[in-house]
């Protein structure tokens, strides 16, 4: 049986379930996280020699070199794709403050003294506020570091040449932010919150899932009170 | 271009140890296996003695097998801006007027140092892309190379140069095949005024500072000196500058050259504490899982 696209989250469908995020979430969203995966794996077996057989695994050094880049275009497109869906549900509210503060609490899976959270908790928009300046700076950075031989080969730019020692290592220290920031996202949605990883695929949650971790949200869309 | 009758002291983006070498983080590593015969070789250039003539640039083209690229003239002697992919030995040419008036016309030849700590070998990540030879060149294997241009990065000379088309960095080999084979580098045998010499690096310094001696005491060259910058732990070719007080003005000669600060951070610190981090980080989340559980919701509402 075919469910209908979700093109608008927020919804209840026929089953019971809760619309949680439409088609074009998820395909920014799946878009964004194989093309994260590739610049992450290919970007680790230039960092450190016991990654490099990742290189090879990928079809060799100078494929990985060629596409690292592009595939990294990719992912920022994807991003702001998703930015642009996002952004006024990630927008601060006052229980975000008190959330932080009981972060313990969360961690802890003491539920009950955890403030009531709108679509996104304050933990994630912490995790989308990283990701999206970690991958500005990754965009800046890395251009630099695409061509270096403009900087090497043109006597004009010779004086930039502090440049690409410095964003070799910021790009290499952001990129580590941010796989620190995906361990935690994908542990948190594969493992520690069941019912998660299948909103993003199937688009849907359960009215408790809506309830327990989105509560207003979920007394916005359906108008209950409890 | 490697070679097989040179001992490997460190390679590129390798990991452990060398296989019967030693490290340059070692210098003196007692680790080194078998019976080297090579002792640190080393090019002397006396600029003092250089008459700009090129017939360096046209040994080491022709010694390697490139076609003579275009030249770019800036109203200078210079054959071009920069030393180039298949162009790897360059005179620079600076006309240079002295605090006292004295008009200065300087050349000096430009090519890879073969830095003792090599910044490009440091930044490499392609295993066996860069090696570094026990008797000092450092060389570099196209056919493990990445383009990755992390090299030029490290460079403290801006020497490496990429080549668009092969997608490969080269620079000067200090003619290893043929130093190898026990002769000298192609541009040393050019040379007709016997400003280069070739030998080991003990002989060669001792060489500099005698000719530096000389300059002092029967020239106007009372600040000459010796190029060897202490930043790279010396270099493989070294300079009898005029005026080493401004080793700039020698076509840009960097007065202290070292590895870039932040390469060190980024493959020292930072590369262990990455792999830490990211292996803390997993087994962390993992515990996590074990001591907590998850957050389990199904039928919270008919609980409550």
């Amino acid at each position: 049986m075919s469910s209908g696209t979700i093109t608008r989250a927020g919804t209840v469908t026929p089953q019971g379930q809760i619309a949680r995020y439409t088609f074009a979430e998820r395909a920014a969203h799946w878009i964004n996280a194989i093309a994260y995966v590739y610049c992450m794996a290919t970007g680790l077996a230039l960092f450190t020699p016991y990654m490099f057989w990742m290189a090879t695994v990928l079809g060799g050094g100078g494929t990985i070199r060629f596409w690292h880049p592009w595939v990294g275009l990719l992912y920022l497109g994807a991003i702001f794709w998703m930015n642009s869906q996002w952004k006024g549900d990630m927008a601060p509210i006052p229980e975000d403050e008190v959330w932080k503060k009981n972060i313990k609490s969360y961690v802890q899976n003491q539920d009950e003294k955890v403030p009531r959270q709108g679509r996104f908790n304050a933990g994630q928009k912490m995790f989308w506020k990283g990701m999206l300046w970690s991958s500005l700076l990754l965009l800046l950075t890395g251009v630099v570091l695409w061509f270096p031989e403009l900087i090497s080969q043109k006597p004009a730019l010779r004086g930039l040449h502090w440049l690409l020692p410095l964003c070799a290592f910021i790009h290499s220290a952001t990129a580590l932010i941010t796989i620190a920031l995906f361990i935690i996202h994908v542990y948190m949605s594969v493992w520690m919150t069941p019912g998660s990883l299948n909103s993003m695929i199937d688009g849907t949650v359960s009215t408790d899932f809506a309830r327990a971790h989105h509560r207003l949200w979920y007394e916005k869309i359906t108008g209950r009170k409890s | 271009m490697s070679n097989s009758t040179l001992e490997v002291k460190a390679i590129s983006g390798h990991r452990g140890g060398t296989p019967g070498g030693g490290h340059y983080l070692q210098p003196d590593a007692t680790t080194r296996s078998g019976v080297s015969r090579d002792y640190d070789v080393c090019k002397l250039v006396d600029t003092t003695t250089c008459i700009g003539c090129k017939a360096c640039e046209v040994a080491c083209v022709e010694w390697n097998g490139y076609e003579f690229r275009e030249t770019t003239f800036d109203n200078t002697y210079q054959t071009m801006p920069e030393t180039a992919w298949n162009f790897w030995n360059l005179i620079k040419f600076d006309e240079y007027t002295a605090d006292d008036g004295t008009p200065q016309w300087l050349m000096r030849k430009d090519q890879c140092m073969h830095c003792e700590e090599p910044g490009c070998l440091i930044a490499c990540p392609a295993d066996g892309a860069i090696v570094q030879y026990t008797n000092g060149i450092v060389d570099f294997n196209q056919e493990n190379c990445i383009g990755c241009q992390y090299c030029v990065t490290g460079c403290p000379f801006n020497i490496p140069k990429f080549n668009s088309a092969t997608k490969k960095v080269y620079k000067c080999t200090l003619c290893s095949d043929r130093v190898g084979a026990g002769l000298e580098p192609a541009c040393i045998k050019a040379c007709p005024t016997g400003c280069l010499h070739f030998g080991s690096k003990e002989d060669m310094l001792f060489e500099a500072h005698k000719r530096v001696d000389q300059l002092k005491a029967n020239t106007s060259w009372k600040n000459a000196g010796v190029y060897d910058p202490e930043g790279v732990r010396g270099t493989h070719v070294i300079y009898v500058l005029g005026d080493a007080s401004n080793p700039e003005k020698y076509g840009g000669l960097p007065a202290n050259p070292s590895v870039p600060l932040f390469v060190r951070l980024w493959k020292y610190p930072l590369k262990w504490l990455g792999g830490i981090g990211i292996a803390a980080g997993v087994l962390g989340v993992f515990m996590h899982r074990v001591r907590y559980g998850a957050k389990n919701v199904e039928g919270e509402e008919k609980r409550a």
